[in-house]
């Protein structure tokens, strides 16, 4: 037993209190013929060796590409303060806190990311948290309907297809989904059609709940919010925005553009990528819908005795106690995640926060112009932050050879959005702050030379070389 | 408590000083933003705080100290199974490797993640019995809407669509039938036998061609094991209905109960209560799900699969049509599963057995130790959590659960769950776990001991508890009555930059 | 003891008729049951409930009641005090927290409905 306090001596005294000679005695209201079969597990392994088996996992994962992928999770400086503060066991070995006297870090520390947040979103109110962006813009779509007691949303074909998958799941119990085009050429290629979302609107008798877009979108280019909002308010259905945090240093936020919900990954915000998750849902609404915003919520009050304290507050939304009448099934959240997005923003501060978003387009100008220089230009011709999706001939064959050459050129876009012949050559390719020039450089003269010659000369070590 | 001084602490924003922190990140050219649309662009000043990294260490730092954890005491919560948190697992995840991989990386650069992630489901099937499991589901409760979203998606193939109810015990957790909600079924709520079971005639009754699946906690909330639960199932199975089990309360059966093998058609499993992940002031979790040989079509995409050569690959989209789909982006929270792979590595099999024998020694000792003061509504072997009720202190003194769950803090101990499960009054949810020693579970028997005689002697000392924390009881109505949900009183730091 | 004038429900709503009209609300005991009041979920005026339907709900911190007609009949009014101020169902529940009004439709159904000692007993017994 690793863990675990029981001698031999401890295990006795327990089983002579209970007057009983073996803990077997403790298992026979499980019946005979339904008692487990033996575990045909390895057995125990001594931490040593565990650590080695570890370690030779994670080094078989190559980490060490020059990156340009984003798709929803982006490489950030995360100060080291985050993760040692994180590293508390008073922070990360704490349950919900259910028990507000011995749990008000965890509560003051969720008031402040609500706040934090809804400054950054300039909205009212923001959960505790959620799983991550694709379940935050699930449980967005199901408050629409709820607010609004329709039953069909409108979702931008630009947004994240991880997040529309999970919307479609969601809406398995009843709901309908339906999705609006993409415009194909011109200035707006790329981002949501408003023409046929105007259409959608005023199909008869399927009046609509919500109308859900992203800024900036998956394709990495910002849409006329503003507009789709106004389209969406004038047919009587609220609008979703589903946002990239750190953008909003320097992009509009949500409640700028009158958007009722924002719904968001909060990855990018100090959190590592580590293959998925966890990661943390953003989940943000006017005060007109708190009452139909799932999850947590904390707030300010006093104890007994005037003192300032914080409480989980409007508990009775919930499952636990509405149980079957409850807005969602959500218990467990990503607290430890709020935590870190909080001590992030604390850290960063609004200049700096304002400086990645900026460096990140910065960075990103560059890429443009070095892979454009090698014959890969851009695709769209629409504004775009920090990613974009390029042309490149052969993309997916390409994408592949660029790894052995040391470089990791974004996403496959034909792998996501297979339907639109537009991309069927695409990768989206993203940078950061963190990007460097070296890495840039490495990116284009890699594909330089697999353009003019597949294959032929490639170095695993590009990067190295170039530096 | 070490915090110096008055132990509350201000705010991040009324720490902020315009003109503090900064210079992590090299300014970027004034000219990186001129691209942009004004109209895209944000008008109004950002109010974040300004604040130097030492006041951001030291007010986080002050911060947990005003709170309990596994770390700093006894965490006996039922249901919710707060074991130690292994250190090594927190290295583990933090690896380079596994911490800076992408979720979108191609799986030829994925192979020691997609390595793990698949042995992690093999031994998971293993426990439970299962034919095959997913790991994407992000917490328990979204593992129970896979689940259930997979039976829906079962019946439906079958052309079997009249289906359209869900039973579910009394006693369940909240999140059951809230699950059930929403997957667009109904609730039938099954009531509870007087022995703490299910009531198999009200079950029986309730069964028909409109029930989908029936939800069953075993062992129940009140940390019993379902003794008819052979008869239950088969009389599920009968119905053609399906039967999935809430696996919070695994920890008290490794080893002797695998749910697949007794007939159970899907369970989730709690990797933040049953395999150490820690719980993170209220997350995150993970809530795999493993499922019998019928569902296996449906589970969510993408799955993880061996190829002949020893590679490991993602499943492709659309390359499974039957599937659910998604439930999250990306693979799942894998960071945690990291951690729950090292602790069944850690343990073994031989060690997981022990686990649960541990955890259900633990708590039969300490229900033994607390019936010495309270009563014990169902007094058989518990599994790894027992009821107790404070129901004749009440009617004795007046003094409720919830003021011994707050005089628990003065005597330095988390209190247990308390009212819930709702079929007992004034009860308390009481969960050792494995990784308490037998002195840890004589004092808190002795607290719990002591607080009721207090009861009799001093009822005012308990009703006015705690009286040794940060704060005292909280004004919870006036909280709810008019939420002040977000700091509003800062004023926003001038935009643009200055560079 | 509860007001005599008034009517009952298994489920702890009182209801007051006058005339072609009747005003409902939960009792002192429901509202001490369940603590303190946050929050009270109204229908619209206009709506019509049948004689037991649910018409609203009514949250506590910690606990969460449906509220069921005494009566069939359309909603003629509702109390939009209790938006702001939801405590006045705890501290004056048979008057300025009472919380709808209904134009009868069905006045016999009143004889369904317990009275003060009918419901006095009712709470008495737990």
């Amino acid at each position: 037993m690793p863990y675990g306090p029981h001698t031999p001596g401890d295990r006795e005294r327990m089983l002579a209190a209970l007057g009983i000679d073996t803990v077997d005695a403790l298992f026979a209201d499980i019946p005979e013929e339904l008692r487990a079969s033996p575990l045909n597990l390895p057995g125990p392994e001594p931490e040593l060796e565990l650590a080695a088996r570890l370690q030779g996992l994670a080094n078989r994962n190559r980490t060490d590409l020059a990156s340009f992928l984003g798709g929803g999770v982006y490489r950030h400086w995360t100060p080291p303060n985050v993760d040692q503060l994180l590293l508390r066991g008073e922070w990360y070995t704490a349950y919900t806190p259910y028990q507000p006297e011995i749990s008000q870090g965890t509560l003051q520390s969720i008031y402040e990311y609500e706040s934090l947040l809804a400054e950054l979103v300039d909205m009212d109110v923001v959960s505790a948290s959620h799983y991550d962006g694709a379940t935050a813009t699930a449980e967005a779509g199901l408050m629409t309907c709820r607010a609004t007691r329709r039953e069909r949303v409108l979702v931008s074909k630009a947004v994240h297809p991880h997040y529309r998958q999970t919307l479609a799941a969601y809406f398995g119990g009843g709901l309908e989904l339906d999705e609006i085009p993409l415009v194909a050429d011109g200035d707006a290629a790329g981002t949501t059609d408003l023409a046929a979302l105007e259409r959608l609107l005023a199909e008869p008798d399927r009046p609509v709940a919500g109308v859900i877009a992203g800024q900036p979108n998956f394709l990495g280019l910002l849409e006329p919010m503003a507009e789709i909002g106004r389209l969406a308010h004038a047919a009587g259905a609220l609008f979703v925005s589903v946002v990239e945090p750190v953008s909003l240093a320097v992009l509009a936020p949500p409640g700028a553009y009158g958007a009722d919900i924002a719904a968001g990954e909060g990855q990018p915000l100090g959190i590592a990528p580590q293959y998925g998750g966890p990661y943390l849902g953003i989940l943000a609404s006017t005060d007109a819908l708190v009452r139909q915003i799932p999850g947590r919520l904390v707030g300010m009050t006093t104890d007994v005795n005037g003192k300032r304290a914080y409480v989980m507050t409007l508990r009775a939304r919930e499952q636990d106690i509405r149980r079957d009448k409850a807005a969602s099934n959500i218990c467990t959240n990503q607290a430890l995640l709020a935590l870190a997005a909080s001590i992030y923003l604390a850290t960063i501060g609004p200049h700096g926060l304002r400086d990645v978003a900026a460096q990140g387009a910065a960075r990103a100008t560059r890429l443009e112009a070095a892979l454009a220089g090698v014959g890969a230009p851009r695709i769209h011709r629409g504004a775009y932050l920090n990613e974009f999706a390029i042309h490149v001939p052969d993309a997916k064959a390409v994408h592949r050879r660029l790894i052995d050459r040391g470089v990791l050129a974004g996403l496959v876009l034909a792998d996501f959005l297979p339907d639109e012949p537009q991309l069927e050559d695409g990768l989206l390719v993203c940078a950061t702050e963190v990007t460097t020039d070296v890495e840039i450089h490495a990116f284009a003269a890699a594909l330089e030379a697999e353009l003019a010659a597949p294959g032929v000369g490639s170095t695993p070590l590009a990067v190295e070389a170039a530096r | 408590m070490s915090v110096v001084g008055d132990p509350l602490q201000p705010t991040l924003f009324e720490r902020s000083r315009a003109g503090r922190g900064g210079d992590k990140i090299p300014h970027p050219p004034k000219d990186a933003l001129d691209r942009i649309p004004a109209e895209a662009r944000r008008q109004t000043a950002l109010a974040l705080p300004e604040m130097n990294e030492p006041d951001v260490v030291r007010h986080y730092v002050n911060l947990s100290q005003l709170n309990y954890a596994i770390d700093t005491g006894f965490y006996p919560l039922g249901s919710c199974t707060m074991k130690f948190n292994p250190k090594i697992n927190e290295w583990a995840a933090r690896l380079p490797g596994f911490a800076n991989l992408h979720p979108l990386a191609p799986d030829e650069i994925a192979q020691g993640t997609l390595q793990l992630l698949f042995e992690l489901e093999e031994w998971l099937a293993e426990i439970s019995g299962m034919t095959a499991v997913t790991l994407q589901p992000a917490a328990g409760a979204q593992g129970e809407l896979t689940g259930i979203l997979m039976i829906r998606a079962y019946h439906r193939s079958r052309g079997d669509i009249e289906r359209d109810e869900v039973l579910v015990p009394d006693s369940s957790h909240g999140t059951n039938p809230a699950t059930a909600s929403m997957a667009g079924f109904k609730t039938i709520t099954i009531p509870s036998a007087a022995d703490g079971g299910v009531d198999v005639e009200a079950f029986d009754a309730a069964l028909g061609p409109r029930t989908a699946a029936v939800m069953i906690t075993n062992p129940s909330t009140l940390g019993l094991f379902e003794r008819r639960i052979g008869h239950l199932l088969e009389h599920v199975h009968a119905a053609g209905a399906l039967a999935y089990m809430d696996g919070a309360n695994l920890n008290a059966i490794l080893g002797r109960f695998k749910p697949g093998e007794a007939g159970f058609d899907v369970m989730h499993f709690n990797v933040h209560k049953t395999f150490s992940t820690p719980h993170g002031g209220g997350g995150p979790g993970a809530g795999p799900v493993g499922v019998g040989e019928k569902l296996v079509p449906f589970l969510p995409s993408p799955r993880v699969f061996r190829g002949g050569s020893g590679r490991y690959r993602l499943e492709r989209p659309e390359e499974r049509p039957t599937s659910i789909g998604r439930l999250r982006s990306f693979v799942g929270n894998t960071g945690v599963l990291v951690r729950a792979y090292a602790y069944l590595r850690a343990h073994g099999g031989t060690g997981l057995s022990q686990v649960s024998d541990d955890a259900v020694l633990a708590a039969n000792y300490l229900r033994k130790r607390v019936g010495e003061a309270y009563d014990i509504p169902f007094d058989r072997a518990c599994k790894h959590e027992f009821v107790a009720s404070a129901a004749g202190i009440k009617k004795r003194t007046g003094v409720r659960t919830l003021d011994i769950a707050k005089r628990l803090i003065d005597h330095g101990y988390h209190p247990p769950t308390i009212y819930f499960p709702l079929t007992v009054e004034e009860g308390m949810l009481i969960e050792p776990t494995e990784t308490e020693s037998v002195e840890t579970l004589d004092a808190f028997a002795d607290a719990l001991i002591a607080i009721a005689r207090e009861c009799e002697t001093d009822p005012e000392l308990v009703t006015s508890a705690p009286h040794d924390a940060p704060v005292g009881r909280l004004d919870e109505a006036t909280a709810a009555r008019q939420p002040n949900l977000r700091w509003r009183a800062m004023a926003g730091a001038e935009m643009p930059c200055p560079d | 003891m509860v007001p005599s004038d008034l009517r009952y429900t298994k489920d702890h709503e009182w209801v007051r008729v006058d005339g072609g009209e009747a005003t409902v609300g939960i009792t002192e005991y429901a509202a001490g049951q369940l603590g303190d009041i946050v929050f009270v979920e109204l229908p619209d005026v206009g709506r019509h409930l049948a004689q037991f339907a649910v018409f609203g709900v009514v949250e506590s911190v910690k606990a969460v009641s449906d509220l069921f007609a005494p009566i069939s009949g359309d909603v003629s009014a509702r109390n939009d005090a209790l938006a702001g101020s939801p405590e006045l169902v705890n501290s004056d529940p048979y008057s300025e927290g009472w919380m709808i009004r209904l134009t009868l439709a069905a006045p016999d159904e009143i004889d369904e409905l317990l009275d003060a000692a009918a419901y006095d007993a009712l709470i008495a017994a737990g």
